[in-house]
């Protein structure tokens, strides 16, 4: 078998374990809280709803976070369907960030198992999930945000310049390799994240709060996960050296 | 086996290390591109698809 045959078998069963292992704890997790507060992002604006909006005068305008629309009816096969797709995503992204840990565990060749994977896993949690929620927390539907556009760049730039940093810092030998990683990787925070002029999200801060921290604490879960396996695995793909 | 000194083992006849360092860029971009899919790319019906996932794990999504 060629080494990039290897290579993808490697990081698609560690990307779908990982995908997995991630859908069951969200579902019990972060989908409830983004189901939830789909129901905010119904309520009509406040300026409709003048009871709400004198009840609510010392908070700012466009914030009434108290009356939440009712669940909408769904049929279980929309209920079925909605899960699907969300495991059908999750495991796409698990073999998507798979595919680059493996693919950067090959290219810089040290020596991998499950352990050292883990580390690696841990290094991808950081890059890819804690950096970028440094400076856009993981957000729920019916959260104010900047634009879009300015957000998603933000969010690669950060995570990736937290890569390469970690890389440096992990395997340079150079102390001014070393130094620029680390200046890398604080770059996209020093620069700032895109952000709204005033909030307006609908959602409460509380439950904003709660999903922040559940994301991040997936995220960690799906990592280790995801390092481990792709340790395991990519020992076996790995040319030997000696 | 003197020319490719990265793979100095018992596989150094089958792989170089310009295969190496192609398969690692190959798996790269591909990961590359499929997170881009999942995680970033705005036609309504991949994002509706995507949409608790993208949430979960915290990319923008709207």
């Amino acid at each position: 078998m060629t080494l990039f045959r290897r290579l993808f078998l490697a990081a698609v069963v560690a990307g779908v374990l990982s995908g997995t292992a991630a859908s069951v704890v969200q579902q019990v997790t972060t989908v409830p809280l983004i189901l939830e507060a789909e129901r905010y992002e119904t309520v009509p604006a406040p300026v409709a709803a003048p009871a709400a909006n004198a009840e609510h005068a010392h908070n700012q305008a466009g914030h009434a976070h108290s009356a939440p629309a009712p669940a909408e009816a769904v049929t279980t096969a929309e209920a079925f369907q909605r899960v699907g797709l969300t495991v059908v995503a999750n495991l796409l992204v698990g073999v998507a960030y798979g595919l680059l840990l493996a693919g950067t565990m090959l290219l810089v060749g040290a020596p991998v198992d499950a352990r050292r994977g883990l580390v690696w896993g841990i290094g991808g949690f950081i890059a890819f999930a804690l950096a970028p929620a440094v400076g856009l927390p993981p957000e729920l539907p019916g959260m104010g945000g900047a634009a879009l556009e300015a957000r998603q760049a933000w969010w690669i730039a950060a995570a990736l310049c937290a890569a390469g940093g970690l890389l440096a810092l992990g395997f340079a030998k150079n102390r001014f390799v070393i130094a620029a990683g680390v200046v890398l990787a604080a770059l996209p925070h020093v620069i700032g994240a895109p952000h709204p002029e005033s909030p307006e999200g609908v959602v409460p801060p509380e439950m904003a709060a709660r999903f922040a921290v559940l994301s991040i604490g997936v995220a960690a879960l799906f990592w280790a996960a995801l390092g481990s396996a792709c340790g395991a695995l990519m020992q076996r793909v790995m040319p030997a050296r000696r | 086996m003197l020319n490719t000194p990265l793979n100095a083992g018992v596989r150094s006849s089958s792989t170089t290390s310009l295969q190496t360092v192609a398969a690692a860029f190959g798996a790269m971009l591909l990961g590359a591109f499929i997170l881009f899919g999942v995680g970033f790319a705005q036609p309504q019906a991949i994002h509706d698809a995507a949409h608790d996932g993208r949430h979960s794990f915290a990319f923008p999504c709207h």
